[in-house]
């Protein structure tokens, strides 16, 4: 009874709020031309409309719960002047602005929006170009960034910042942002429970999205296209990957998934095509692959050192260059029902599983760690006659390492994409 | 020079020999599409057939030509006919016979399959522009290496020695040199070693289309220029080329001094 009196009477407050909340509009010919008066007058919980106009303002600090929407797309111009927007406040909504111009510095990470410590925000619609540190969210939690366009002109890491910046922040929704041209696309640090959907980051300096002592955060259906060295996932435990697609990551520090020091983890109906390297693991136990598409890589799966108990079922390994590479002998993880396209075996009994098991490491793969030079030879008919021999007697590479069920046929997953 | 090479090229054409070899590439294609289901999969395996087969079936077939015509080129030695359009006539009605048959052989089953509509056109147009200059080159040694020995059966053996040495030797000898020395900046020295191989070279070629993500994994300022500009794929282009001018000079100015 006393919870239900409570939820009434804050739903009348919330009722009266709105009631209450006054239209501020701001426009070059209005009696409020600039979005900082606008921001001064305004009331708690008053909603600012921004009118069609090219803006030249920075440092907006917004310390109340207010929404700003701009209608036909209003250019907030910074000048290279400093920060745009920082929002300091709870229930604080930005909507449907263009800000260009965000200043730069060596000393301060300017951000065309930050939040800092706020909760229950909401980016909505805007366009950032042009800028430093895109979208900075600061020891911020439970709020959404959706359908941002972010486009920076980042040439150099020195002097560039990321696109979306999430620093101890909890419970944070990223869902269909196009991000490209900055450092990282996305950056988590300290950030839990975050979820990052449908986004799509490309052309990016150095990674797509990269996690930093993050845990138990999701990331599904983006894209991840062309960056710097791919997407880096590092020292974070119980993170979910599924259903994104890693492309065209190229380059020699280039991975389509880079692991470092990740435990408990799943990576589950990703799509990793043309990269250099797939996935390079290194230091990472307990994660479980399966149903992911390898296609076209240079090496699928590279395997550092120090990985434990991961396991690898049912994926597709399409045309890779070299499946797994490993570095040294001794094999903890599995690989079970695979398909592999470069598998020569047979099925006697039809049982859609290949009679003969499968070692996917190649003598070759070994030689190339060792002598990298060596990787001109690939595909050379001597390098074959060298693969068939380690095949039948292995020694160089790990004599357990094999898939004891090869799938003869490539596994077709329901994708709705 | 013209009239000999019409000849050589019709007479080729008419032979068993163009026919088998025709139609081994025709089953081929349709063994490989029929089995792969996949165009850029058959692409691969096409690859490798190409690089081991083709230069053993232009040194054999070389020499055989040369071997088995002999009397008929006497003959024609005793008409007034430069010697050097005789001999090119005839390497040239070899060489283009051999590419044809390759060329129509893969190219029609392919066509059929629909490779006009795929992404893998410009793979596979590489891989038959490859398999031709293959042709040339190795049929140019073999010309080179018949003329060099009055002995069939040398010949043959040399022949046969040549392409082993091509094919698999050197790239073991390659590969040994390579592990041996790998405290050293190697990368100028694997090139130049892969450039003096005309069997590597096409491999190269072909693998800046296929693998060029696996090559891009190197650290070395040397690959990456070579790889990952278009500097890789013009300069193997040339050497390609200059692999075919030089022997072909050689089967001239041997056929110059020769005596019969």
């Amino acid at each position: 009874m006393n919870k239900r009196f409570l939820h009434s009477i804050l739903f009348f407050l919330l009722f009266t709020a709105t009631l209450f909340a006054q239209r501020i509009e701001v426009c070059t010919s209005c009696k409020i031309s600039t979005i900082i008066q606008a921001v001064e007058k305004a009331e708690p919980f008053d909603t600012i409309i921004v009118k069609k106009a090219v803006y030249k303002e920075y440092n907006i600090g917004i310390t109340k719960p207010l929404t700003i929407i701009g209608e036909g797309n209003p250019v907030i111009d910074g000048d290279n002047k400093g920060e745009i927007i920082t929002i300091e406040s709870d229930n604080v909504t930005i909507e449907g602005l263009t800000i260009v111009n965000v200043g730069t510095s060596y000393t301060t990470d300017f951000a065309a929006i930050r939040v800092v410590k706020s909760e229950n925000f909401l980016i909505i619609n805007n366009t950032l170009e042009r800028l430093f540190f895109g979208i900075y969210l600061e020891k911020s939690n439970h709020g959404k960034v959706l359908d941002n366009t972010i486009k920076g002109d980042a040439v150099n890491e020195y002097n560039s910042g990321n696109g979306i910046q999430l620093w101890y922040c909890n419970n944070v929704e990223v869902t269909n942002n196009r991000i490209r041209n900055v450092r990282d696309g996305i950056y988590l640090e300290f950030s839990d429970q975050i979820e990052i959907k449908n986004n799509k980051s490309s052309n990016n300096l150095r990674y797509g999205l990269h996690f930093m002592f993050s845990n138990n955060d999701t990331y599904t259906n983006n894209l991840f296209e062309d960056n710097g060295a791919g997407v880096a996932v590092m020292f974070s435990k119980f993170i979910k990957m599924y259903d994104n697609v890693f492309r065209k990551n190229w380059g020699t520090a280039s991975f389509g998934l880079l692991l470092k020091e990740i435990n408990d983890s799943e990576i589950k109906g990703n799509i990793f095509e043309e990269n250099t390297v797939g996935i390079n693991i290194e230091g990472s136990n307990r994660i479980e692959y399966s149903n992911n598409d390898f296609k076209s890589n240079g090496w699928a799966v590279k395997v550092r050192g120090a990985c434990y108990a991961n396991t690898f079922t049912k994926n597709n390994f399409l045309y890779n260059s070299f499946d797994i590479s490993y570095n040294s002998k001794i094999n903890d993880n599995v690989f079970d029902k695979n398909y592999w396209s470069n598998y020569t075996g047979y099925d006697l009994n039809k049982n859609g599983i290949g009679d003969v098991p499968y070692r996917p490491v190649k003598l070759f793969s070994y030689i190339v760690n060792r002598t990298p030079e060596t990787i001109i030879l690939l595909r050379s008919l001597f390098i074959d006659i060298i693969d068939f021999s380690e095949k039948v007697s292995p020694v160089f590479t790990p004599d357990n390492l094999m898939d004891n069920n090869p799938l003869l046929k490539p596994i077709r997953y329901d994708r709705d994409r | 020079m013209l009239k000999i090479l019409k000849y050589s090229f019709f007479d080729l054409m008419r032979s068993r020999w163009s026919y088998v070899y025709f139609l081994f590439y025709l089953l081929l294609g349709v063994v490989l599409l029929f089995l792969n289901n996949d165009l850029s999969k058959a692409v691969i395996t096409l690859m490798n057939v190409i690089i081991v087969l083709v230069p053993l079936i232009g040194t054999i077939f070389g020499v055989m030509y040369y071997y088995n015509s002999k009397e008929f080129t006497e003959l024609l030695l005793a008409q007034p006919v430069k010697r050097s359009s005789i001999f090119l006539g005839q390497y040239f009605g070899v060489a283009l016979s051999l590419s044809m048959s390759l060329i129509i052989g893969l190219g029609l089953p392919f066509v059929f399959y629909g490779i006009f509509n795929s992404g893998a056109i410009w793979d596979f147009s590489l891989l038959l522009v490859t398999g031709a200059f293959l042709t040339l080159i190795f049929t140019a040694l073999a010309f080179v290496i018949a003329l060099a020995n009055e002995n069939k059966i040398k010949g043959f053996g040399y022949a046969i020695l040549l392409w082993l040495f091509m094919a698999v030797i050197y790239d073991g000898v390659f590969l040994m040199s390579l592990v041996y020395f790998e405290e050293y900046p190697l990368d100028k020295f694997s090139l130049v070693a892969t450039m003096l191989n005309p069997v590597d070279l096409s491999r190269v070629l072909i693998l800046l289309k296929l693998d060029i993500s696996a090559l891009l994994g190197y650290t070395g300022a040397v690959f990456q220029k070579f790889f990952g500009t278009s500097v890789g794929f013009i300069l193997s282009s040339l050497m390609l080329t200059l692999w075919v001018i030089v022997p072909t000079y050689f089967i001239q100015r041997m056929a110059k001094r020769k005596d019969f």
